[in-house]
């Protein structure tokens, strides 16, 4: 299985029915391809729609409805359209049940940095530090290493998106979470082993007796 | 109510001179008033300051008057689908300051409610944190973030009636209320404009006494 689908499937898992969620651009967005069977969520785009549906088909779209990126998207029969402070109030003010966003580095206590590269790469924030400061629940869907090196590091380097720890990383590789604030391997992905999550890790991973492998 | 005389879109934007600060609505160029951008770049005006979401991509919306070296100074909050700004900001010709959307959007709101500024914990221990002051409340750390306010909002509507009520279609809506109440003139465009009486009440998003000229179609 190509290792982004690992990632959005195992995400996927995360959803339960009557969750807003908000999806950031890249990987994260694949996982609304990957919504398990029964379970209804809605997807907010953070331009200001609650409702956000699927890629148009041919004819279908329509040049006042887009998502984050500017690109067509469908509202579902329910859907809601609201301001952005309106769309803000909801990301900061705790109505947000899990945004899943992109990452540049996550480190051993769960900081998120994924908006700068100094001297490299300044698109700006957009919402990415409102969600990760307020939404109820954080994930973080990137690759395990960029060009070899490793992205979940023991400090971030790059500028962090937000003091407030993420909750769960899902990689290629493997899943981790934080609890009492510690990096902790989770989950190993389907033929990977503990040992090679750990040489493509450079923060102190707390790896328990017990380590489950990712189910889809 | 009265019906305002619409103006053309050439003297709305004569009205805007050299160096204006301008708030435009828009998200990636959608529900952004195109005709009034169109407008500036013909007239080829400059120096101004933009307050706005973003900066579209080339050739689109805010990206126009990027394009045509019009801007100054962008106050946004992501500028990474736009090459051109990026390319600006580093050659020291255009001067960016970055700010987090939710943050962007209400300190927007602020200065259009006669508010100093507001309380966010977004950004806080970050580099968005240089600069501002820290205030507790009950015990939980904020940045104050001030007011923001413009000698301009451009505004795009889906509907606007002939007294100046505005509506907004689906995701066109997005800064263009906001920006609407925190400028000192408002000048509205719409994709239609129809008789006093036919937005219904619930449906005006922007009332008409905020809207100081709205741009004839046609």
């Amino acid at each position: 299985m190509d290792g982004q689908i690992i990632i959005a499937k195992r995400i996927a898992r995360e959803l339960r029915s009557g969750m807003l969620v908000n999806l950031g651009i890249g990987i994260p967005t694949l996982v609304a391809s990957y919504v398990p069977t029964g379970v209804a969520v809605y997807f907010q785009s953070e331009n200001g729609l609650i409702g956000t549906g699927s890629l148009p088909e041919e004819g279908m779209s329509h040049p006042l409805l887009t998502d984050a990126g500017g690109q067509p998207v469908s509202a579902l029969p329910g859907a809601s359209t609201f301001d952005s402070a309106m769309s803000f109030g909801l990301i900061r003010g705790g109505h947000l049940d899990l945004t899943v966003l992109g990452g540049l580095q996550v480190d051993e206590l769960g900081h998120l940095a994924n908006w700068m590269i100094p001297g490299k790469m300044v698109p700006g924030m957009g919402g990415a530090m409102d969600l990760v400061t307020g939404a109820k629940r954080v994930i973080v869907a990137m690759q395990h290493t960029a060009k070899g090196k490793p992205k979940i590091v023991k400090t971030c380097t790059l500028p962090l998106t937000s003091l407030r720890p993420v909750d769960l990383v899902v990689t290629e590789m493997a899943a981790i979470s934080f609890p009492q604030g510690r990096a902790t391997l989770l989950e190993t992905a389907p033929g990977v082993t503990v040992g090679t999550v750990l040489e493509a890790t450079a923060a102190n991973l707390v790896v328990p007796s017990q380590v489950g492998e990712m189910a889809f | 109510m009265t019906a305002m005389k619409t103006i053309s879109v050439e003297d709305a934007a004569a009205m805007v001179p050299t160096g204006a600060s301008l708030m435009i609505g828009g998200f990636m160029g959608v529900g952004t008033p195109e005709r009034l951008i169109d407008e500036l770049v013909r007239r080829s005006t400059r120096e101004l300051i933009v307050i706005a979401n973003d900066t579209a991509v080339p050739g689109r919306g805010i990206g126009k008057l990027i394009g045509a070296e019009l801007v100054a100074k962008v106050i946004a909050s992501h500028i990474g689908l736009n090459p051109e700004t990026q390319r600006q900001m580093i050659a020291g010709t255009l001067a960016v300051d970055l700010i987090p959307q939710g943050t962007l959007i209400e300190r927007i709101r602020a200065g259009g409610v006669g508010l100093g500024g507001v309380l966010t914990p977004t950004g806080i221990g970050t580099v968005v944190e240089e600069g501002k002051r820290r205030i507790e409340v009950e015990g939980r750390p904020f940045l104050l973030e001030t007011a923001l306010r413009a000698d301009f909002a451009l505004v795009h509507a889906f509907l606007a009636d002939y007294a100046g009520n505005l509506s907004y279609a689906l995701t066109g809506r997005n800064f263009n209320p906001v920006i609407a109440m925190a400028a000192n003139t408002v000048i509205a465009t719409a994709d239609h404009i129809v008789p006093i009486g036919v937005i219904a009440p619930d449906h005006v998003v922007t009332p008409a006494t905020l809207v100081d000229f709205l741009v004839a179609n046609g």
